[in-house]
């Protein structure tokens, strides 16, 4: 896995509550068995009518936003089925953040073994970076949210910190780093 | 300690842990099953590619595997994924692989206590977001993604943070037209969709104690729709007989101390509790069912780990009982054991009489795959526990949760119905 790089990126502005991973990956595509290539099939049921066509007004058929890095969504994103499918869809797309007010806790874990930062903001922070006209910058080793009305620090467990900055998402690397990571965690309480 | 802190800190060697602490435990208990166990197959592929020898399981004895989402197989992919998962069992040698066709097999949730696959005081970990639902036998039960359990799988070990732990007391029991489903529905009402995020959802009090044990699988299942980590309920005398009925007579429990610590604490009077329906698109969304009796249906749908184990159909076929189903309805038992006890009981005939389908276990419908999918704007009322936006099928279809009870009543009227007021 690549070590987690500060993102600049315009932010694209899913405006709905308990995205479950249904939605981020409908069950037709949890046949397949490859890993990879499920960007095609993020948020299928929402982005194409049946023949394949394009819904016009699904924020991700917007050429505003064909390059983002960074999804923004309300409370509970990730919520429902286990399926890492839906993290490695959200990554295969482009998507390396995540913020939103909520993440599902088997959803959340899933992100960073697959280099995803999953970032819990306030109401108040997501109001503001979803009215936000411009680029939004991540730094991950700062700890910092950047737009042009806004600059927060985010908060992040340590060890997941490590693991995306280092890119030891490889379940090898944590095997070898297992006794690290205990060690760190122990020494980084909040 | 409660009963959770002290099942993680004996998993991971410790005399004493607390909420926050990350340990690293020995699990006791993996499943995969025809999805995740795809999934864990795809991460064993990449790790290979990039020159990790995997020769062989940590421990294949304690894994196990269920064929259950896509089976009867749905299409020629998934005819192709069991084959996968066969060879998979049979490569590292898995013996206990419950296959479709060849006697029992189920949900997997449902095996779990079915087949008493996992027992009090375990540690076990699934390929399933609803592997909270085996917490009821008083084990610590939670739902990994395909890299975490292709990580068990290798190694037996896993780190989990210590969860909170909210404390549900329900006092007395629970009337005869209320089952557990309308308990858990209230709950995620008044919490909410995240309101036990990364938390355990224990149960007790005098109603628990009351409850059967699969009153209670209902109630653990479900946690996962308020965000739980896992749910959780003491062992006691009545899981005892559950399990020796199953054969599992040796097992190490585990008991919450006397001074045991909660986040909060919530009590519910068992008397209050009202026949209750989550609306579209949310579990949380909840009514009572007489504030709904307007609503129209398409379908009743009584099957999954939630709604369809042995008490969940002697409920539904107490209703429909001498009557006829005004609407589709179809009953899918959640494991071929409960299917058995079904036929042995009569409650097939009663549902075939009613006009009832009755069909094989499959999570098919539950999860809108197969076996029953619901078209445009069709409208359900189902045991299962989801409702999200085309959970059950077209994007546009809605389903209304609900309990065995109201979902069988309101397959005779055809409208969402209080079994009290079934005439």
């Amino acid at each position: 896995m690549k070590p987690f790089q500060k993102i600049k990126s315009i932010a694209t502005p899913l405006d709905k509550v308990n995205v479950d991973t249904d939605q981020i990956v409908p069950k037709q595509f949890l046949k397949l068995i490859q890993r990879t290539g499920f960007g095609q099939f993020l948020f299928y049921d929402w982005r194409f009518e049946r023949e394949g066509t394009p819904i016009k007004n699904f924020i991700l058929n917007d050429p505003k936003y064909a390059n983002s890095k960074i999804l923004l969504a309300r409370d509970n994103f990730g919520c429902g089925s286990s399926r890492e499918h839906a993290v490695w869809a959200l990554d295969d797309y482009g998507f390396k953040v995540l913020v939103s007010t909520s993440f599902a806790d088997i959803f959340y874990n899933n992100c960073f073994k697959n280099g995803i930062l999953p970032i819990q903001v306030s109401v108040d922070v997501l109001q503001k970076l979803f009215s936000t006209k411009s680029e939004i910058e991540v730094d991950l080793e700062e700890q910092t949210i950047k737009a042009d009305n806004i600059s927060v620090s985010f908060h992040i467990e340590p060890h997941w910190k490590k693991i995306l900055l280092e890119g030891l998402d490889d379940i090898a690397l944590t095997l070898q780093h297992e006794a690290e990571i205990v060690k760190y965690e122990r020494s980084h309480k909040i | 300690m409660n009963i959770t802190e002290k099942i993680l800190a004996r998993a991971s060697g410790k005399s004493k842990v607390s909420p926050g602490d990350v340990v690293f435990v020995n699990v006791d208990k993996v499943m995969i099953h025809d999805v995740s166990g795809p999934g864990v197959i795809a991460v064993f592929e990449k790790l290979k590619k990039k020159g990790m020898k995997i020769e062989k399981l940590w421990n294949p004895d304690k894994v196990w595997v269920a064929e259950d989402h896509f089976v009867p197989a749905a299409d020629k992919i998934s005819a192709q994924n069991i084959v996968s998962l066969t060879n998979f069992t049979k490569q590292f040698g898995i013996k206990k692989h419950f296959k479709y066709g060849m006697g029992q097999y189920g949900i997997c949730h449902t095996l779990s206590h079915e087949e008493a696959m996992v027992l009090p005081g375990e540690v076990y970990v699934g390929g399933d977001s609803h592997t909270n639902t085996t917490g009821a036998l008083g084990a610590f039960a939670a739902g990994l993604g395909h890299t975490d359990v292709a990580y068990v799988l290798l190694n037996g070990k896993i780190w989990f943070k210590v969860p909170e732990t909210l404390l549900f007391k329900l006092n007395g029991k629970l009337p005869d037209h209320i089952m557990a489903k309308d308990l858990i529905l209230k709950i995620i009402g008044d919490i909410g969709n995240d309101g036990a995020a990364y938390k355990t959802m224990e149960f007790g009090g005098t109603g628990i104690s009351e409850m059967s044990v699969e009153g209670r699988l209902t109630l653990t299942n479900m946690t996962t729709e308020a965000g739980a980590k896992s749910g959780i309920v003491e062992p006691d005398q009545k899981l005892r007989d559950y399990l020796a009925a199953r054969g599992a007579t040796k097992y190490d429990e585990v008991h919450g101390d006397a001074d045991a610590q909660y986040e909060k604490i919530y009590e519910y009077e068992g008397s209050e509790i009202e026949p209750t329906v989550a609306k579209p698109f949310s579990p949380e969304n909840i009514s009572v069912a007489r504030d709904l009796s307007s609503i129209e249906l398409d379908k009743a749908y009584i099957g999954s780990c939630t709604g369809a184990k042995l008490e969940d159909l002697q409920a539904a076929a107490k209703i429909l009982k001498g009557r006829t189903v005004k609407i589709r309805t179809e009953v899918l038992p959640a494991a071929i054991s409960i299917f058995r006890k079904a036929m042995d009981e009569g409650l097939l005939k009663i549902f075939l009489d009613a006009g009832v389908v009755v069909g094989p276990p499959t999570c098919g419908a539950c999860c809108g795959a197969h076996m029953g999918v619901l078209a445009k704007d069709e409208i359900c009322i189902s045991t299962t526990n989801r409702n999200f936006p085309g959970r059950m099928g077209h994007v546009e279809s809605q389903t209304y949760l609900a309990s065995p009870l109201v979902a069988a009543a309101s397959a005779i009227t055809g409208k969402i119905t209080d079994p009290r007021d079934l005439k």
